[in-house]
């Protein structure tokens, strides 16, 4: 069974988001990147997959030279080989051309299965995915905790929270299967593994390897803009209810809760 | 950006991100609880074994994972992110432990008693230590004496690391005359009959670590398990010093830095006399003055450890950089303290931890007082 994990690269979410100048992107100068987490549900699940099955886990990832560390961490994890798509192009553009350049890639390549992350925790899109499989023309998946792929290797049984309910779903392979927290916990990229991944195959494409015109991609080629990136407002004060016995504090704070939070 | 030299690379960042996470999963949730607890739960070693932490810096043959000193520098500095030297001092007691064993043990022996504490099976402790013996090394007195392939210890050892709960201790005992020349090194089961332990010290810091007096009342240990030839011993625990003293030079900078964050954050947030505390000259001085001495620490403790990573031989710097580092966390965990005022003094902020955690490294691996013993021999004759 071969598997594509696809891989983005994020600020790690302990980094302090400042917004840049332009008031339409962040500044990188301190940021610490690190592998989507939700991409790292997917890598664990590839793995466990070869594990039981055989096969090839292959990792894509897309961005500049720096995503190369998330890669290896990813074959450190036990993946077998990566590709990078990394191109001056390919700087601000938007999901849709990602998807477009990652499903390029992967025609190339012989899948049964793609992960790629529900959503990436920085833009909380969760496009590309959706958009990846629709290019493919292969079935997709969204936001799945659980995965049985059937012993014959030919289907695959996924399960999707809804509303505290479970919606289970069938599907030929090839599909693609979008990855959500509690999917599975993903190991440790270990220092042995992290000394064998050097050794790894890590290839690195441009879009014309890929036969793609770097027209449709960049800033030039977005289809969807960025107005402007706020941070969100400063917490207000809390609020102390008042009142003298238990019954009026809960009679105010219902009546707060209806009026002024209007969550009831 | 190139024209000098970083200590820190590719390899050692995918390693810190890994213990980083473990720290976050494993570690960081139940910290609190487990330094009220005065101890963290005993799967947490097999949880580190698993995910490649405890053999960093270790051979593979053995279970290690092998790296260079900065992928275990690297390792110790994430360890200590969770907060709690405790935790970090209790899962690292193999560090001073499994040292001797490989400096003097058999193949045999190696295998016996290494990869299990790699793994995290096993839990792995030094005793060196003795009530009336801490600094004068040489001068202890647990006994060991040979008869029908055993040896008979009586005696007893002070302030062990993870000493309540240990399976094996790597323990000095005298085996000849007077002086470090009497002195051998034996692996002690804790099931030898004779072996007991007493209940957990209570100490100013390192809660979550458990720290116990071991007691050997004619425990019957086998002459195989004895490392090296007998009189070596002192070698032995001399192998440990560069690297324990490392080890806690490291703990000390971490523990500093984190203080000086912890300080940062407060004094941008904390208002008084209508601005905050950075708004003050006095406190933004001071600040400043921590991180420099943070900063400077930083930097003595890596170029020495580039160099004892190169082979050299760094007695006297790194006698020099453990008590540097810790004069500095010393100053820098006051201050800290100092800056957030009454609430420095509460539970609730890691500063008050942090405070009470760095007392110890200034004692222990070799005291203040006996660096400078060290560094004066070197520097006066
Ligand atoms: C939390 C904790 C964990 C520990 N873990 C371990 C462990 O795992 N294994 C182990 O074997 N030990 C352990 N120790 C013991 C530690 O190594 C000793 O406490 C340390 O070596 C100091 O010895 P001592 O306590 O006997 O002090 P002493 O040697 O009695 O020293 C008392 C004071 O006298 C000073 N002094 C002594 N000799 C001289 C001199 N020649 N010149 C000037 N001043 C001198 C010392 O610097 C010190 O200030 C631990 C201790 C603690 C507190
Ligand atoms: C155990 C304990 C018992 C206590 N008991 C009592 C009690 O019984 N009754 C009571 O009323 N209070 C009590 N307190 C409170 C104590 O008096 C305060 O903690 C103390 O006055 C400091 O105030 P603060 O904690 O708000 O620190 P802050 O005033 O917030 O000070 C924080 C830091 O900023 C510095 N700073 C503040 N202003 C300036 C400035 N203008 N220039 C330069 N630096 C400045 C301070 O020196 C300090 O380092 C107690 C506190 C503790 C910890």
């Amino acid at each position: 069974m071969n598997i594509i994990v696809c891989l983005k690269q994020v600020p790690d979410t302990e980094t302090q988001i400042k917004v840049a100048s332009d008031s339409k992107s962040i500044v990188t100068d301190d940021v610490k990147w690190v592998m989507n987490p939700y991409d790292e549900f997917g890598v664990e699940e590839a793995l466990r997959l070869k594990e039981k099955f055989g096969g090839e886990v292959t990792v894509v990832g897309l961005g500049p030279k720096r995503v190369t560390e998330s890669i290896r961490t990813a074959l450190a994890m036990g993946a077998d080989k990566g590709i990078l798509i990394s191109d001056d192009a390919l700087e601000g553009s938007d999901s849709l051309a990602v998807a477009k350049a990652l499903a390029a890639a992967i025609k190339e390549l012989e899948y049964d299965l793609i992960f790629t992350g529900q959503r990436g925790v920085d833009d909380d899109l969760g496009i590309v995915g959706a958009a990846c499989a629709e290019l493919l023309g292969i079935p997709q998946m969204s936001i799945i905790v659980k995965v049985e792929v059937a012993e014959d290797g030919k289907t695959v049984k996924v399960t999707r929270p809804v509303e505290g309910e479970n919606l289970v779903i069938e599907s030929s392979l090839p599909a693609l299967i979008t990855t959500q927290k509690g999917l599975n916990e993903p190991r440790y990229a270990s220092l042995p593994g992290i000394m064998k991944a050097k050794k790894k195959p890590l290839e690195e494409k441009t879009l014309s390897d890929l036969g793609l015109d770097a027209a449709g991609f960049g800033e030039g080629g977005r289809k969807m803009k960025i107005v402007e990136l706020t941070p969100p407002p400063a917490r207000a004060a809390g609020k102390i209810v008042e009142g003298e016995t238990p019954q009026e504090k809960a009679a105010e704070l219902a009546k707060l809760l209806h009026d002024e939070a209007k969550v009831i | 950006m190139t024209g000098f030299q970083e200590y820190f690379g590719e390899t050692h960042n995918m390693v810190r991100q890994t213990a980083k996470k473990f720290v976050e999963r494993e570690i960081l949730p139940f910290v609190d609880e487990w330094e009220e607890q005065g101890g963290f739960p005993r799967d947490l070693y097999k949880k580190a074994g698993d995910a490649g932490i405890l053999g960093i810096g270790y051979p593979e043959a053995y279970g290690g994972s092998g790296g260079d000193i900065f992928v275990k520098i690297a390792c110790s500095e994430e360890l200590m992110r969770c907060g709690s030297a405790g935790v970090a001092a209790g899962l690292g007691s193999l560090d001073i432990s499994i040292p001797p064993i490989l400096a003097l043990g058999t193949e045999d022996q190696k295998q016996k008693f290494v990869p299990p504490v790699l793994k995290g099976d096993k839990i792995s402790a030094l005793g060196v230590t003795e009530p009336n013996a801490g600094s004068d090394v040489a001068n202890i007195r647990t006994k060991a004496v040979r008869s029908d392939g055993h040896y008979l210890v009586n005696g007893s050892k002070m302030f062990i690391t993870s000493g309540a709960r240990a399976n094996q201790l790597s323990c000095a005992v005298r085996t000849g005359g007077e002086g470090h020349q009497g002195i051998s090194f034996l692996v002690i089961e804790s099931d030898t009959p004779g072996y007991s332990v007493s209940e957990k010290l209570k100490k100013m810091g390192w809660w979550a670590s458990d720290t116990a007096q071991i007691f050997f009342d004619d425990c019957k240990v086998p002459v195989a398990n004895l490392l090296g030839r007998e009189g070596q011993g002192f070698y032995g625990i001399m192998q440990n010093f560069q690297s324990e003293r490392l080890q806690l030079s490291v703990m000390a900078n971490m523990t500093a830095r984190m203080a000086l964050e912890e300080s940062m954050k407060y004094a941008r947030e904390r208002e008084a006399f209508g601005k905050t505390l950075t708004g003050f000259q006095v406190t933004r001085h001071k600040l400043v003055d921590m991180a420099t001495l943070v900063e400077a620490s930083h930097e003595f403790v890596y170029r020495v450890a580039a160099k004892i990573d190169a082979g050299m031989d760094q007695v006297k710097e790194i006698s020099m950089a453990k008590n540097f580092a810790c004069e500095v966390s010393d100053k820098v965990t006051y201050d800290a303290v100092q800056i957030h005022g009454g609430f420095g003094y509460m539970r609730e902020y890691l500063v008050e931890r942090l405070y009470r955690d760095n007392r110890i490294l200034s004692i222990g691996g070799g005291t203040q007082e006996i660096m400078k013993e060290i560094i004066s021999k070197f520097i006066l004759t």
